[in-house]
């Protein structure tokens, strides 16, 4: 549960002040599929970062799970992203000299779990890498390093996954496939909430926020795209209610593979 | 975790394997130059040891004192003050704290054994010069003190000397010419060699002739003191024991003092004063070598600093990720400090192995005519890999904690 009051972003460019947030308030439930659109430059970043702990708010409040976050140290904040938190990136971030199994097991060894290679694998398999899982980056097409990148965000457990434009650099197929994998993911109960873009892309999401010029702008629900599962669509207005059917229904649903394909 | 970093720091070394080697060869020049340039220092003091504790300890010497002309001073020993029959005066005395005392009258000469010119130095004496320093024949013999009294044309060898003159064949019995300069020469008959005794350079005993001392002055440098008395160079005084030492100091001294009417003509020296100088000396030659060695090092370890900036830098990306994925700052301090000490500890005993080896190498090499000894301290080794660790983490700590407080935003944007 996320809970976001009055939060401002500036950065100082020498003398100038780019207001990047300039008062976001909204609430995101357990369980919510989040899109957030909005012209360049309109503080979408930002807000991720804010909402990811990679950054601190200028001021404002971010309650998250009833904690508030914005006052919290470096290190706790690195705790909150290590067990709270998945982040995706563009840029898939991935370390190069490091294999697939490599790159997911960090998290885990900075939380110092036992058994990483075990929990990896798993996370790896459920993307459908099973058979890449030695593999470095640069042996890796762009979707298969995002599905490490998700596996990586995933195998803490986190009860939100957070994107920024992951699919930003991805071909359309590829962007079905990482679509699916979200999909399923927040059919298994965990928030996801990402940045696109495409229009046909926030199309798969239950709800669509829009930011402008550092302010929300829109913020609606979303019939998802589903054409599998017609029966789970469910309806949601901006009041955020909570949507017990939503996660009722993921606990029935088997896990999707990674490539649906949709009828658009 | 530590394990963990170890094995994160040892990937990131070996990704870039020259950049590595050559940061390393930084701290093993530096460890190497300690170790070996300290085994050189305490070498040279444990040769200067050695070489005086040869001469046995409770020697005392009474040589000329300092000349004195027209306010100028020169050199101890340079007055032309002493003479035999001080000497002579001296072994008279009965000294109580004296037990021998012998004259010496040294110069080089050439020495022409069939045919074959050598230089060496050729030592005017008596048999008491076997008793104060302890110090005799090891084949054949000494000469006596009735060879003495007859200016006999006899000579004894040393070990060194004899082996240069003769090779393996046996000089008893053989005759040597020396040539002392100004027209004297004389033929000389060996009668003895003497057993080894060590020291180097101009202590070395080893390495001259023994001639009767009457010989030596009515026959190859006839010098004479201002009062027209035989001149000699240097008595040799054996005290009783090294307890009496300075007892034998002040005797002597007071006899001298009284014969010369004149302080200034002698000084009265003893061994152990002179192994105490030289030892000091010789430390000073340590600390000097093992500070310029530290100064490679301390260069080392800003090659450690150089290199870790550049690799905090170039991974900024990769230290963003880390912190996106839950890193703390303690475990990027960690990482790169971990690399920085693999780097130093693994440099330290690379570096001990090539000192060592250097040590080994350079041992009875010959430098300016001396030959250098090294002794490998086992403090040194400990302190020199306790510094190179030390360094790691002095120049590491900069780095790593820089790269430990970037911003995850920041980092992850970097390009
Ligand atoms: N580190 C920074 N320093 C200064 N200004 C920044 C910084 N990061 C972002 N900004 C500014 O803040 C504003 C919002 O940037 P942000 O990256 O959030 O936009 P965005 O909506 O993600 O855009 P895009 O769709 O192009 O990714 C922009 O005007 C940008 O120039
Ligand atoms: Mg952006």
């Amino acid at each position: 549960m996320i809970t976001l009051r009055d939060i401002t972003k500036r950065y100082h460019m020498g003398e100038f002040e780019v207001h990047a947030l300039r008062g976001v308030s909204l609430d995101i439930h357990d369980g919510d599929f989040v899109a957030i659109m909005g012209p360049s430059g309109s503080g979408k970043s930002t807000l991720m970062n804010v909402l990811g702990c990679l950054d601190v708010p200028t001021s404002g409040s971010y309650l998250l799970d009833g904690i508030e976050v914005a006052g919290m140290s470096e290190d706790e904040l690195a705790t909150v992203r290590n067990r709270k938190i998945g982040f995706v990136f563009q840029s898939f971030n991935l370390l190069p000299r490091m294999s697939a199994i490599e790159q997911v097991e960090l998290p885990l060894s900075y939380a110092r779990t036992p058994n990483r290679r075990q929990l990896s694998m798993a996370a790896l398999e459920s993307v459908g890498l099973g058979q890449r899982m030695f593999h470095k980056p640069a042996e890796l097409s762009g979707g298969q390093q995002q599905r490490v990148a998700i596996a990586r965000a995933l195998v803490t457990q986190p009860s939100m996954i957070l994107a920024d434009e992951p699919t930003g650099n991805l071909d359309t197929q590829a962007s079905e496939e990482i679509m699916g994998l979200f999909t399923r993911l927040n059919e298994q109960g965990i928030t996801v909430i990402f940045v696109t873009h495409e229009p046909e892309i926030a199309a798969h999401t239950r709800r669509i926020l829009t930011i402008r010029d550092g302010l929300v702008q829109s913020d609606r629900a979303n019939t998802p795209v589903r054409p599998e599962q017609p029966d789970d669509v469910t309806v949601r207005t901006h009041t955020h209610a909570a949507a017990p059917s939503a996660n009722g229904a993921a606990a029935a649903t088997p896990a999707v593979s990674g490539s649906p394909s949709h009828d658009r | 975790m530590i394990g963990e970093s170890l094995q994160i720091a040892l990937r990131a070394l070996t990704a870039n394997k020259l950049r590595t080697a050559l940061t390393m060869l930084g701290i093993i020049i530096g460890v190497g130059a300690v170790i070996a340039l300290l085994a050189i220092g305490q070498g040279a003091s444990a040769a200067v040891e050695s070489r005086f504790s040869a001469l046995g300890t409770n020697t005392i010497y009474v040589v000329p004192g300092q000349q004195n002309t027209g306010g100028v001073r020169s050199a101890a020993g340079s007055a032309q003050t002493l003479s035999l029959d001080d000497a002579e005066a001296l072994a008279a005395a009965q000294l109580p704290a004296v037990v021998a005392i012998a004259p010496e009258r040294t110069f080089f000469g050439q020495i022409i054994v069939s045919g074959v010119n050598t230089n060496a130095r050729i030592a005017g004496t008596t048999p008491a010069y076997q008793d104060v320093i302890s110090f005799y024949p090891a084949s054949g013999e000494f000469f006596t003190d009735q060879q003495v009294e007859e200016k006999a044309l006899v000579a004894v060898l040393g070990q060194t000397t004899a082996t240069n003159l003769f090779a393996d064949s046996d000089p008893i019995g053989q005759t040597i010419r020396i040539n002392a300069g100004g027209g004297a020469s004389v033929n000389l008959r060996v009668i003895g060699v003497m057993q080894p005794k060590g020291g180097t350079g101009f202590t070395n005993r080893d390495d001259q002739v023994l001639v009767p001392i009457t010989t030596a002055l009515a026959k190859l440098q006839n010098a004479r003191t201002a009062t027209g008395a035989q001149q000699i160079q240097q008595i040799d005084v054996k005290a009783r024991s090294s307890n009496d030492v300075n007892l034998a100091v002040e005797q002597v001294t007071a006899f001298m003092t009284e014969r010369l009417r004149n302080p200034d003509a002698f000084q009265v020296r003893n061994v152990q004063d002179q192994i105490d100088a030289q030892k000091e000396a010789s430390d000073t030659l340590t600390i000097l070598l093992g500070a310029i060695a530290g100064i490679s090092l301390v260069v080392g370890g800003i090659g450690i600093m150089n290199i870790m900036i550049v690799s905090v830098t170039e991974r900024t990306r990769e230290i963003g990720i880390r912190k996106a994925v839950g890193a703390k700052q303690k475990d990027i301090l960690l990482q790169f400090l971990m690399e920085a000490l693999v780097v130093s500890v693994f440099g330290g005993l690379l570096g001990i192995g090539a000192g060592i080896g250097t040590s080994y190498l350079v041992e009875g090499q010959s430098l300016n005519g001396q030959e250098i000894q090294t002794v490998i301290a086992p403090a040194s080794i400990v302190l020199a890999f306790g510094v190179s660790a030390a360094i790691g983490l002095f120049f590491g700590i900069y780095p790593a904690s820089r790269a430990a407080r970037l911003n995850p935003i920041e980092a992850l944007r970097y390009e």
